[in-house]
């Protein structure tokens, strides 16, 4: 079982370690992705998200560890390798001088030498402009896009080679959220589309929920949490948020058992009125991941999920 | 096709891209247009000058070098400039994230600063050809600039793009420009380098500068001309000798520097510059 899924795996980290001198970012990262997985990597800034993806970019070289990306170490990674990778950064400005459509026919034409019998390489430029709803701007120099438009120009630039696995670094900070709702809609249609498996970091949750089968959470150099958002919130929230009215007062009261308070309150007052009990969103669940973390109660984070995976 | 063949094909295309562009923005025009209208205000000034102990007019003997001296200067400076910039927003390593996109980056930029001195020669000496007298182009003579212009391009860019590697703040780039005006002024490009102190006369010529002078003022004056240089000679040989080591050196040591600046490029990096370019603004 166990080798099995070390040749399938799209991502493979064990025991990453990264220090920059003395001072240690990362500290015994270990984390999968399976072909077709959406993955988030969440974590408070510094926590090691931009050097982890950077490493398996195979951009920086790395302290310690074991780490295979499509099954080939990213050190040594060559170039028909880098040809299966797509790589959207955060602070690209490049060839404003270009337009839309012959760049991505000029990125893409580096990819056609890597076309297999089930991956037609590039992607018809066309065809990616449409997908990245860049058709009425196709041609237009790159510095007349706007924000949002220049992303999706990036975005587009990452996947003109159909590569097998995505890096998106933090793919919609400063966007407004329709440009965010499109956004998301797009890497919908990606992951639709073939076995893309992406990796991506963000700062926002909503986002995270949306988009990610898997959320990992990156704190103080080791990933403190893996799961879905689903199974992440009923992993660490023991507590949910009941509010109701009794008269005219209105009662908030934290439980681990909602349904047993429940019941019991509704037993002793009739008279209870808009009732609402709220479990903790993702947003909650991460902060209190985070903020158990950082009080140092790493071992007591790690019971919890002990117990909860038993 | 070979991964490798189709990038040195893509980048090409690249470079033919770019000299396009070229032409399509206000600030590149300008940089074909401002170096000529310069040259014909000093060619105004020039006018009625002789050369010394000559009666040949100064301003056609200083032209052929200037021609020169423009393939140093964009082959060096706006090579390396280029780099700077390009590194600052991320086409460098965007160059990186794609397969074979160094090779095409580099032989893009091989294609497009080559264009580029073409262009700059050509909208030089077309007019003075017409204008300044004494000036010809002969059969031999476009053989002359033709070798002179390819060796020269071999030995600045290979420095231009080392440069460009070793600066990573546009904001630095007055400390390449600055020796190179230096490295210009005592290369005898506006005046003849012989009227100099003989110290000074073997500074300069240890670099390309005075060279690429000498060799594009061999293309395009008289023969007799060669009365004024250092030796009373045109000294192919050693033209062609001191470009050539210079391209050799260039070419050996060139791909480390570029290696090891790409290595560098990465998200974090071009991120912290746009940081940093960010704070210079506000």
């Amino acid at each position: 079982m166990e080798g099995r899924i070390a040749v399938t795996a799209v991502l493979d980290v064990r025991g990453l370690q990264m220090h920059y001198g003395p001072a240690q970012v990362l500290r015994g990262v270990n984390f999968t992705a399976q072909a077709g997985e959406v993955l988030a990597l969440l974590g408070p800034n510094g926590a090691g998200k931009t050097t982890t993806i950077e490493i398996l970019e195979g951009f920086r070289m790395r302290s310690a560890g074991e780490v295979s990306v499509l099954g080939v170490d990213p050190a040594h990674g060559d170039e028909a390798w880098r040809a299966r990778l797509g790589v959207v950064l955060q602070s690209w400005r490049d060839h404003a001088k270009w337009r839309v459509d012959e760049l991505l026919e000029h990125v893409g034409s580096f990819y056609s030498a890597y076309a297999t019998s089930t991956i037609a390489r590039p992607w018809p430029t066309g065809e990616l402009i449409a997908a990245v709803g860049l058709t009425e701007h196709a041609h237009k120099r790159v510095r007349m896009l706007s924000g949002g438009q220049r992303r999706r120009l990036d975005v587009a630039m990452g996947i003109v080679g159909r590569p097998e696995l995505l890096f998106l670094d933090e793919p919609t900070a400063g966007f407004d959220p329709h440009a965010r709702r499109e956004f998301h809609d797009l890497v919908h249609r990606l992951t639709d589309l073939g076995d893309t498996t992406i990796l991506l970091t963000t700062h926002d949750l909503d986002e995270a929920e949306k988009l990610a089968d898997r959320i990992l959470v990156l704190a103080g150099g080791t990933i403190i949490a893996d799961g879905s958002a689903d199974e992440l919130a009923q992993r660490i929230t023991t507590e949910a948020e009941v509010r109701w009215t009794l008269g005219d007062e209105r009662f908030v009261h934290s439980t681990s058992d909602a349904t047993k308070f429940v019941r019991e309150l509704l037993a002793q007052h009739d008279e209870v009125t808009g009732l609402e009990v709220r479990r903790a969103s993702l947003e909650d669940t991460y902060m209190a991941l985070v903020r158990a973390f950082e009080a140092g109660r790493e071992v007591a984070t790690e019971r919890v999920f002990e117990r909860a995976a038993a | 096709m070979n991964p490798a063949m189709q990038a040195i094909r893509s980048g090409f295309r690249r470079g033919r891209m770019e000299l396009r562009h070229t032409f399509t923005n206000g600030q590149d025009v300008m940089g074909y247009l401002v170096p000529p209208v310069i040259l014909a205000v000093v060619m105004l000034f020039m006018r009625g000058a002789t050369v010394p102990g000559t009666g040949f007019s100064l301003s056609a003997r200083t032209l052929p070098g200037a021609v020169g001296m423009g393939i140093a200067f964009v082959g060096m400076a706006a090579l390396a400039g280029m780099l700077v910039v390009e590194r600052e927003d991320g086409t460098l390593l965007r160059a990186k994230a794609i397969p074979h996109g160094m090779t095409g980056y580099l032989i893009g930029k091989i294609v497009l600063v080559s264009g580029m001195t073409l262009i700059g020669i050509f909208l030089q000496l077309a007019p003075a050809l017409l204008v300044l007298d004494g000036l010809t182009l002969t059969g031999p003579g476009a053989a002359t600039m033709v070798w002179v212009f390819v060796l020269g391009m071999m030995a600045t860019m290979p420095i231009g793009a080392m440069l460009g590697s070793l600066f990573s703040n546009p904001q630095n780039m007055g400390l390449i420009m600055l020796p190179l005006m230096g490295l210009i002024g005592i290369s005898g490009i506006f005046y003849p380098i012989t009227n100099f102190p003989i110290w000074l006369q073997w500074i300069a010529q240890t670099f390309p500068v005075y060279w690429l002078g000498l060799g594009t003022r061999s293309a395009l004056l008289p023969g007799d001309m060669a009365a004024v240089e250092i030796g009373h000679s045109w000294r192919h040989l050693e033209t062609a000798a001191v470009l050539g080591i210079w391209a050799a050196i260039g070419l050996v040591l060139a791909p480390f520097v570029l290696r090891r600046m790409a290595r560098r490029e990465s998200g974090s990096a071009v991120d912290a510059r746009r940081q940093k370019a960010m704070q210079r603004v506000r």
